[in-house]
């Protein structure tokens, strides 16, 4: 059970029924405020022992916020938090010892080798110079970058940085990994090469924390996810719960030339799927069966220019919970 | 740890060094040969032909320690400045730093830490050219450097504090050109800040490089001077005020 210090405040009844372990983050009603704005407005969630867990969200909605809470660099301005089973504002230093971090933007130090900037990053945790030496090495293997060990960084591919970000922050042996945005600029093959690290280190019990605008991303890592907008989660889930609770088993895009593109309450369209959302470039129809949608849209005459039948994916609960999509 | 973590920030820096430090071997060997060699000897021997009013001093003995104490401001401001716009904002080391148990404070000390390991070497060399030169005897050209140390981190310390507040490095070249190379030229380097008009000379002696200037000078020259105690606490005084907002500023910036 998690010790929740000073639980007879006012206002705090929160006592959460843990049945098998501490979870690893456990935030309640927790915000973060900059003057007047609000960055992460009254956010509950909590993370467990061995999980994967994402928050999934578009630029803004207040993920790097929240992430910056947990890594104990960031003060929250209301709620409660406890990572690790520690208070933020009272064992920052100590939380951090535990945890690992992969910024959005990789702060690697560009004076140093590959090797070096794993090396210093041990001593920062107070790691012996063997210790950090011997550790360096084994997650460079790990990361596929020991072939570029005394390599400068500079001229390192972005897959390669990010992977090297990766394996410093994995040099204090973290209890918990916070990725921010850990793919976010990568070229496709890059991030699949990402993905299969982090999936690994999932494997081997590593609990991961993180961020990201693609629901892709969060359908290939999170056990569990919260979809966050505007400073605030408005749905939480496994991808698969999450889709079968706010999408269709399937969905029909289809294309229409401009000038033939049928509006939402056009008749044509009635009765065709469960729910029709019309987006400026393409037309989505949820259904359980895209290619009987599909005949009947052309049964009623409509000759669509491009059709494609596909699953229901994190983008289309997005879609349906905010009326907008991931990427703009 | 938290005692350590300062520690940890230098070897950081000298890690860095290691790799960097024939990037500044020139400006730390050569400069101070051609000074004092161009000023101290060339010019000199013009100014004590002309019956020099600096107490029987020759213009070599009386620029070298000047000079000294000026150019450890200048290694200091320069260390101070872009290497913390890096940190901070453009590679963003410090915030890797932060997210580890180490607190934005252990950064600034250690920061200063380094500066002082720079700071020895340089006026090492220095001294010892001067030495080598004639212009102080070898004890005194030893005593010199901890004076030129604390002569530069009495202005590490607060263009730290100046370089946070920064958002990028426009500041710096109005730092530079608009107060350290002034402070170089009217803090008693070249000429006794006693020729400046009155009003410069209050000026000159609210700042740092005139105390560190006539400290380093008075143990060059083995002249006692009445107020070596005031320009020591000066320039401790720059120094702690100085770690103390950069310490404050940087945490500022970096836990938000």
């Amino acid at each position: 059970m998690i010790s929740l210090a000073g639980g007879s405040r006012p206002g705090d009844g929160y006592h959460p029924q843990v049945t098998t372990a501490d979870p690893l983050v456990l935030a309640r009603d927790l915000s973060k405020r900059f003057g007047s704005f609000t960055a992460v407005d009254g956010i509950s969630f909590s993370v467990a022992p061995g999980e994967a867990f994402g928050f999934l969200g578009p630029n803004g909605a207040g993920k790097s916020s929240t992430m910056r809470m947990i890594g104990c660099v960031s003060p929250p301005t209301g709620g409660e938090l406890r990572v690790l089973g520690m208070d933020p504002a009272r064992d920052g230093a100590r939380i951090r010892a535990l945890l690992g971090v992969v910024p959005q933007q990789d702060s690697l130090d560009m004076e140093l080798t590959v090797r070096e900037n794993l090396i210093l990053y041990g001593r920062y945790f107070d790691l012996s110079y063997r210790e950090s030496r011997a550790r360096a090495d084994e997650l460079l293997d790990f990361v596929q970058l020991a072939d570029r060990a005394g390599d400068e960084v500079e001229p390192l591919s972005g897959g390669m940085k990010r992977r090297l970000t990766i394996a410093r922050g994995l040099v204090n042996r973290p209890r918990l990994l916070l990725l921010d945005e850990p793919t976010t600029g990568l070229d496709p093959q890059a991030r699949h090469l990402l993905w299969d690290r982090l999936y690994r280190l999932k494997q081997d019990g590593v609990s991961l924390v993180l961020t990201t605008h693609y629901m892709d991303e969060a359908e290939q890592l999170c056990d569990r996810l919260v979809v966050m907008d505007k400073a605030r989660i408005v749905a939480e889930g496994s991808p698969r719960a999450l889709i079968a609770e706010h999408a269709t088993r399937e969905v029909l895009e289809v294309r229409f030339a401009p000038d033939a593109r049928p509006a939402e309450d056009d008749p044509r369209l009635a009765g065709v799927a469960e729910r029709i959302e019309v987006l400026p470039d393409r037309t989505l129809l949820y259904t359980q069966d895209g290619e009987a949608a599909a005949v009947t849209l052309h049964d009623r005459g409509l000759r669509p220019v491009a059709t494609l039948v596909r699953r229901s994916s994190l983008e289309d609960v997005f879609l349906r919970l905010t009326g907008r999509t991931l990427v703009d | 740890m938290r005692t350590g973590g300062s520690i940890r920030i230098l070897e950081h820096h000298l890690l860095r060094y290691r790799r960097t430090w024939r990037g500044s071997a020139i400006t730390t060997f050569v400069s101070p040969l051609f000074f004092l060699g161009s000023i101290g000897i060339g010019l000199g021997s013009f100014v004590d032909a002309g019956g020099s009013a600096l107490a029987g001093v020759g213009y070599l003995a009386f620029l070298a320690p000047g000079l000294l104490a000026s150019s450890a401001m200048q290694t200091a401001a320069f260390e101070s400045t872009y290497p913390v716009m890096g940190g901070l904002r453009w590679d963003r080391t410090y915030q890797a730093a932060v997210a580890t148990p180490l607190l934005p404070r252990h950064i600034a000390i250690g920061n200063l830490a380094f500066v002082a390991v720079r700071l020895v070497i340089a006026a090492s060399v220095f001294s010892a050219i001067a030495v080598a030169l004639g212009a102080t005897d070898p004890l005194r050209g030893a005593l010199m450097v901890p004076a030129a140390v604390l002569t530069g981190l009495a202005f590490a310390a607060p263009i730290q504090a100046f370089s946070a507040t920064q958002r990028g490095d426009a500041g710096f070249t109005i730092l530079f050109r608009f107060v350290i190379t002034p402070l170089a030229l009217f803090s008693g380097t070249f000429f006794p800040i006693a020729e400046l008009p009155a009003i410069l000379q209050l000026v000159a002696w609210l700042t740092p490089l005139a105390h560190g200037v006539a400290l380093t000078r008075a143990i060059a020259l083995g002249t006692p001077d009445p107020a070596m105690a005031l320009h020591l606490a000066v320039l401790l005084a720059y120094l702690v005020v100085g770690a103390v907002a950069a310490a404050a500023l940087f945490r500022r910036r970096l836990i938000a």
